[in-house]
């Protein structure tokens, strides 16, 4: 590089490119190098230091803690919170059990401990086989639970051998107890032990010492509540591990207890409503979307899960046909058929494609313009003339048929949604299906087709591909009686701090209010609604003492042919149609919002609607059965202040 | 046969003695103090041995391969190694809870661990033929060049490494001579961004695992079980340790991955505050040892690349250290040349084969 030929570059490209000055560079370099040697110095330096503190400073410390050695740290599991009912009736609570714990760093060889303790007690491959999985997730120098719910017998002949065991302890554990048993086990859940699966996912720390964690219903949601906070005690232990001295110990914090919305007393009135048949009833208080009963038919003991099932008794309830381990009430869809009809009316009215006084006149048939393809009428020989109240009280087909086609199934879609139909509703309980409000774009997604006009047809009365939980009819309908607030649905009401008996309310969580173009529109489909029982469909559960709005379904699973006609009698009971009822009271002040699905009812009017009469009579009523309450010991725990 | 011969062979052999030499003396030491933390199982001692060996044997062969080999084959090994780790994301194995392995069939391997090497030889590539300081465009680029693979690994989850690989850059672009004045700059917004995300992007649950993380002893439950066993094992070792074999923390099990991560604890329990200084200084003299063969490289390249890898080696070294004497969060890495296993016993002696191959080579560069 002569300094000739650098002068003769052109000004700009001199600019760009600097030329390497490689004794500036290794200057710059050795300077740099130079700090560095200093901060490696300086962080050599510190660890040093830090050693220092350890091994001079505190090495007396260290000393103690090193020669009684053996300072291990132990978990202390926190006591599961109580779930109570909106009463206060005491529905889960812990019992004192003992399982056996193995420490497999402890133990001077673990196969041959194994084999002395299977001579001993029960020990079941299930067990063994649990053991292992999860001890080979924990460090080894943790406790294992190898079985649970030793018996007094069982403690006796271990507490012999104990001794020369080392690493084998015993230990006193509380086990979850559902003191209802089935009753309310779709909404409350059940806990379980710790599985493999669960166990990779959690935060080691919070869970050493836990064997338990909650599988479904508010046990699950609301599992972080109801745990509580692991505490440890740093305990001095022989050479053999077994503890000595406490030397420092951080109490667990217990779980919070928690109070349900639901009534008990109610819940047990809607379950027992049901029996007989397959299906759901859901009540919700629509002034605040606490839920008041949450029933699922069948229904099942949640007490033989908390330590693992029987397999044939899981077995037996898994595969029988009737599905008692479904959750019907957020799990079963079905279609909503009439029971969508106030609200279908009510999109109309938004839209401007009908209004109060236009009329259809019913002919019994509906066909799509040039085509002929019929649409009949649940009523063969039609309704005649009908205006929109009598639409709705008559739930004539036609009527309806005639505003889906008109309002077109993207508008429908639209303001459905609003309602939660087609997504889930947002309730503190897990696995809630959203169900389906189709469109056609699902439909091409899914079932690569177009959508036809008569997909429109059939969605107009609930048929077709739409399908509802009945949590989402209990929600759409507890919505309609408050003129489009919405209240989020829970089931929980309250938090209790264990230690202060505080009591915290859950605040409802309100989703906006649904804006219609003129307010009247809700009294004109609750008109409707109330004309249902009032001389309606539903005229047999009229109630003396207060007045009803609902609105009967009835909805076909099976396809008849065009020109078959449909025969109860003749059909197989798997066959029969849904009936379906959703229902608020009392009309003026509504307190209560209720839907309820038969699965193979028949009828909505005839079999439904008596259900939700029943509900509606205990809640508004205070009708409940006396001997219900001797008989489960609903009585509540302690009269407390109450939160209502 | 002639003693002048003799010396005329060896003189061909591309080495730097001295740094050798330290090597030995910490792979030596690290193997005495392997035998007693690992309950004296020969079987352990003999397999870090030929692993030591096959490190060793490999650090030669790096130190006789020309430096212009080594510069030319720079981009090439970074380009397969982001490959391989985007490979690993899409296919690979997950062990451990992390997914950082490739399972070749015959042999399962961590791509992460090529970028400890691949790092800082494609930073020193990079900025050979630049003018440093660097300006504006080509920081920009050669920070990319780190950050690149840092979330890749980072994201594996593998903090360990995706911290080693950082540091690798971040040395490199300093050594490169980052101007003063950004280095302040990206220090302050670093001060000014942590609290907003701290206070605003953070969940609780996150925020409690930096907690947890920052000071291990608050979950006793957790990691900090390791670290109270290891402080009471190093501070029960006193000034002149409990001697050779009679560590009683680790030889009762109570300190945990006592040959491994931990053992730094282990040597400290025995031989006490003075080994724990003779190791320190050994560390020293060959830190100190690199970077001076760093400055006597003739070109940008070397320079770069002898102080980068250096800089590797005394990260791994102080934050393990830092890390088992409660000084430093929790973070996977083992003591070089001390801990049993690990591939990465591997990479630092290739990096310490391609430090002498840059300081021996020096006088045949032409510049």
């Amino acid at each position: 590089m002569n300094r000739w030929g650098a002068a003769a570059r052109p000004p700009l490209d001199r600019l760009l490119v600097r030329e390497k000055d490689n004794t500036a560079e290794s200057e710059l370099f050795f300077r740099r190098v130079l700090i560095m040697v200093c901060a490696v110095f300086v962080g050599l330096l510190a660890v040093s230091g830090r050693l220092v503190y350890l091994q001079v400073l505190n090495h007396d410390r260290f000393t103690t803690l090193s020669e009684s050695n053996r300072v291990r740290i132990q978990p202390l599991p926190p006591t599961r919170g109580f779930i109570y009912d909106r009463r206060g009736v005491l529905l889960a609570d812990n019992l004192a059990s003992y399982h056996l714990e193995v420490t497999p760093d402890q133990t001077r060889d673990l196969e041959g401990t194994l084999a002395v303790i299977k001579s001993r007690i029960a020990l079941s491959d299930l067990d063994v086989d649990r053991f292992r999985k999860l001890a080979r997730r924990t460090p080894p120098y943790t406790g294992v639970p190898l079985r649970f719910q030793l018996t007094d017998d069982e403690i006796a002949l271990l507490a012999i051998d104990l001794y020369r065991l080392p690493g084998v302890d015993i230990k006193a554990d509380l086990t979850r107890r559902y003191l209802v048993k089935s009753l309310g086990v779709h909404a409350i859940g059940y806990v379980g032990r710790i599985d493999e699966t669960e166990m990779s996912k959690l935060d080691p720390g919070q869970y050493s010492g836990s064997t338990h964690i909650g599988k479904t219903g508010v046990e699950r949601s609301y599992e972080d509540l109801l745990r509580g906070r692991a505490g440890y005690e740093q305990v001095e232990t022989n050479a053999e591990g077994r503890p000595l001295r406490v030397l420092n110990r951080t109490a667990p914090t217990p779980g919070q207890h928690l109070h349900l919305s639901l009534d008990i007393r109610l819940q047990a009135v809607a379950e027992k409503a049901l029996e007989g048949h397959n299906g759901a009833i859901v009540a919700i208080d629509p002034r605040n979307g606490e839920v008041l009963a949450l029933a699922s038919q069948p229904v099942y003991d949640p007490n033989p899960f908390v330590n693992g099932i029987e397999f044939s008794a899981y077995r037996k309830l898994n595969t029988s046909k009737d599905r008692p381990l479904l959750n019907r009430a957020l799990r079963g869809v079905y279609p909503p058929g009439s029971t969508i009809k106030p609200l279908m009316a009510l999109t109309g009215l938004q839209y401007g494609v009908v209004n109060r006084a236009s009329g259809v006149f019913c002919a019994g048939v509906y066909r799509l313009p040039g085509a002929s393809r019929k649409f009949r009428d649940w009523k063969r020989s039609g309704h005649g003339a009908v205006s929109l109240d009598r639409a709705i009280s008559q739930s004539c087909d036609v009527y309806f048929y005639d505003l889906a086609v008109k309002l077109g199934i993207d508008r429908t879609k639209a303001f459905l949604d609003k309602f939660s139909l087609g997504r889930p509703t947002g309730i503190d309980l897990p696995g809630e299906k959203g169900a389906l409000l189709p469109s056609p774009q699902w439909k091409q997604k899914v079932h690569k087709q177009d959508w036809f006009p008569g997909d429109t047809v059939s969605a107009g009365i609930g048929q077709g591909f739409f399908l509802a939980t009945p949590l989402q009819l209990a929600h759409s309908t507890a919505v309609i009686s408050q003129h489009g607030k919405v209240f989020l649905p829970r089931v929980v009401h309250a938090t209790e701090d264990p230690g202060t008996r505080v009591k915290n309310r859950v605040e409802p969580r309100s989703a906006g209010t649904i804006e219609v173009k003129n307010p009247r529109f809700w009294d004109a489909i609750i008109g409707g609604m109330i004309h249902v029982v009032e001389g309606g469909t539903a005229h047999k559960i009229r109630s003396p003492r207060y007045r009803i709005a609902g609105k009967t379904g009835t909805a076909q699973v099976f396809t008849l042919g065009q020109n078959q006609s449909y025969n109860a009698r003749r059909l197989a009971k798997h066959l029969l149609d849904h009936a379906l009822f959703v229902a608020f009271a009392p009309v003026e002040d509504p307190r209560i919002a209720v839907a309820v699905i038969a699965e193979h009812g028949g009828g909505g009017s005839a079999t439904a609607a008596p259900l939700a009469r029943r509900v509606m009579d205990a809640y508004l009523l205070d009708q409940y059965d006396d001997k219900l309450d001797a008989g489960l010991k609903l009585v509540p725990e302690v009269q407390r202040d109450g939160l209502e | 046969m002639d003693w002048n011969n003799g010396r005329r062979v060896l003189g061909l052999i591309k080495l730097d003695w001295p740094l050798l030499l330290g090597l030995l003396a910490v792979s030596g030491l690290g193997l005495v103090v392997l035998y007693s933390a690992g309950q004296r199982n020969m079987d352990l001692v003999l397999g870090q041995a030929m692993r030591l060996g096959l490190g060793f044997a490999i650090m030669l062969v790096l130190a006789q391969i020309p430096p212009s080999h080594i510069r030319f084959w720079s981009p090439w090994l970074y380009l397969a190694g982001l490959l391989l780790l985007v490979a690993v994301m899409v296919v690979g194995d997950i062990s451990k809870g992390a997914q950082r392995w490739l399972d070749l069939g015959v042999v399962r391997f961590q791509p992460s661990e090529i970028m400890k090497l691949a790092v800082p030889m494609m930073m020193a590539w990079f900025f050979a033929d630049k003018a440093l300081p660097p300006r504006w465009l080509p920081l920009l680029a050669g920070a990319l060049i780190t950050v690149i693979p840092f979330i890749l690994i980072a994201e594996q989850p593998d903090l360990g490494t995706a911290l080693v690989v950082g540091w690798a850059g971040a040395v490199a672009l300093f050594l490169a001579g980052l101007n003063w004045f950004i280095i302040i700059g990206l220090a302050a917004v670093l001060a000014a961004v942590v609290p907003l995300f701290w206070t605003f992007v953070m969940h609780d649950y996150q925020r409690q695992r930096v907690w947890t993380f920052l000071d291990p002893e608050s979950d006793p439950l957790g990691t900090g079980y390791h670290i109270i066993q290891s402080k009471i094992a190093i501070g029960s070792g006193g000034i002149y340790g409990k001697g050779w074999l009679n560590g009683t923390q680790s030889h009762l099990d109570f300190l945990p991955e006592g040959s491994t991560d931990f053992i730094f604890a282990a040597f400290s329990e025995e031989f006490g505050l003075v080994g724990g200084c003779v190791l320190l200084a050994m560390y020293f003299f060959i830190i100190a040892r690199c970077l001076y063969m760093a400055t006597r490289a003739p070109n940008t390249y070397g320079r770069l690349l002898s102080g980068s890898l250096t800089l590797i080696f005394f990260i791994y070294a102080f934050v393990n250290s830092g890390m088992v004497s409660g000084l430093l969060p929790v973070v996977g890495l083992p003591l070089p040349l001390f801990s049993y296993g690990g591939t990465s016993l591997v990479t630092i002696m290739a990096g310490f084969g391609m430090l002498m191959s840059v300081h021996s080579h020096r006088r045949n560069l032409t510049r």
